[in-house]
């Protein structure tokens, strides 16, 4: 019986999660970090890029295109994309909506809804300060994290090398 | 002029450094002169009663900076007459962020009533030497001789949305244990914020 019900509620949660690819959103999923916890530790042949930005971060707008065109440029290989908002929870309509509109976000995006961050922060890396935009690329073998506001060239040339090395 | 541009160079160096490394609790901290809204120059060594500062790190323009506006105007009221009062620093680059330009820190510190000095780190050398990297960004420091001794680093609290539902008030409770004698636990912690805007660290 619960084999059944977990069945369900994966496959709701499954439905959900492609309902959120559909450009252009009108509803972003809202997680805890417990609940997003798992986006960060996959073990699979993709590349994941999970970055951690807000609509009112300037060099986090300023990055969102080059890593929007990386995402398009490999959108047929085993490369997955996460944009992890930190906006206010109560600004998801009056402010992050109305971005993914506006830029046209493709790439997967949720909110990451949880306050007690010092709990949270060195769980995704010891090494980062809290301060956004941040960065972490992953996969099987390898894991990478950034603090820096990237260009298209910058992430075009590591995402080539992780999806081709090896 | 070659001896100018290695004193250049080394101050640059200088620079670079202080930015990456910045204050660990347990650190001495240098005073500093900065320019207040009321056009007053204010230093710490002005303050010759106070037992110690909650020097922040702070900003107009920041979501995070303003959901903390009200809750330093608390801990300045309630931890002023103890003698830990509240100076508040933006050291933000306005060409960077016009709504941190010093004649919007004087519009905003009369909107909400400040009680405690808004300072402009104009040359951005106060916060690159503390090592602050965003708004808010909290020092606890606390005098000791003639000393200025940096006790805890780091959140207000642990819940920037809602203050009715913070489970633990780090500073408070940083400056209670110092008023007590005691070392803070934890003496540092980590919260997401506003980068503070700086053209040299701009990529």
């Amino acid at each position: 019986m619960d084999v059944l019900r977990n069945a369900v509620i994966t496959f709701l949660f499954l439905g959900f999660l492609n309902f959120s690819t559909l450009p252009w959103k009108n509803s972003v999923p809202v997680m805890n970090f417990k609940q997003f916890e798992p986006e960060l530790n996959k073990k699979n042949d993709t590349v994941y890029l999970v970055n951690f930005w807000a609509t009112w971060c300037g060099p986090c707008r300023d990055e969102l295109p080059a890593i929007e065109k990386v995402g398009e440029k490999y959108k047929n290989e085993k490369f997955r994309i996460l944009l992890v908002s930190l906006d206010m929870p109560n600004q998801i309509n009056s402010r992050l909506l109305p971005f993914i509109k506006t830029n046209q976000i493709s790439s997967d995006v949720i909110l990451l809804d949880d306050p007690d961050q010092n709990n949270w922060i060195d769980k995704v890396d010891p090494g980062w300060s809290g301060e956004i935009p941040f960065t972490v690329i992953y996969g099987r073998d390898f894991r990478n994290t950034y603090n820096t506001s990237f260009s298209f060239k910058e992430l075009d040339s590591i995402i080539n090398q992780k999806l081709n090395s090896p | 002029m070659r001896k100018l541009i290695f004193v250049f160079g080394l101050s640059l160096l200088t620079l670079a450094f202080t930015s990456a490394q910045g204050y660990k609790v347990g650190d001495k901290a240098t005073d500093f002169k900065l320019k207040n809204v009321d056009g007053k120059e204010v230093s710490l060594k002005d303050f010759p009663n106070a037992k110690g500062f909650v020097v922040v790190f702070t900003c107009n323009n920041c979501p995070y900076a303003q959901a903390y506006q009200d809750r330093l105007i608390d801990l300045d009221k309630k931890y002023k007459s103890k003698g830990f009062p509240v100076i508040a620093i933006n050291s933000n680059d306005p060409q960077l962020s016009p709504e941190d330009s010093y004649d919007k820190m004087i519009v905003r510190a009369k909107e909400k009533k400040y009680s405690f000095p808004y300072l402009f780190d104009e040359t951005q050398n106060v916060y690159r030497t503390y090592g602050a990297q965003k708004t808010p960004h909290t020092y606890l420091l606390q005098k000791e001789n003639n000393d200025l001794i940096v006790r805890y680093i780091g959140a207000v609290d642990d819940n920037y949305q809602d203050k009715t539902q913070v489970s633990n008030a780090y500073l408070s409770n940083a400056i209670e244990a110092v008023m007590a004698g005691n070392k803070p636990n934890p003496s540092f912690t980590k919260a997401i914020g506003c980068g503070i805007k700086d053209k040299a660290k701009r990529t």
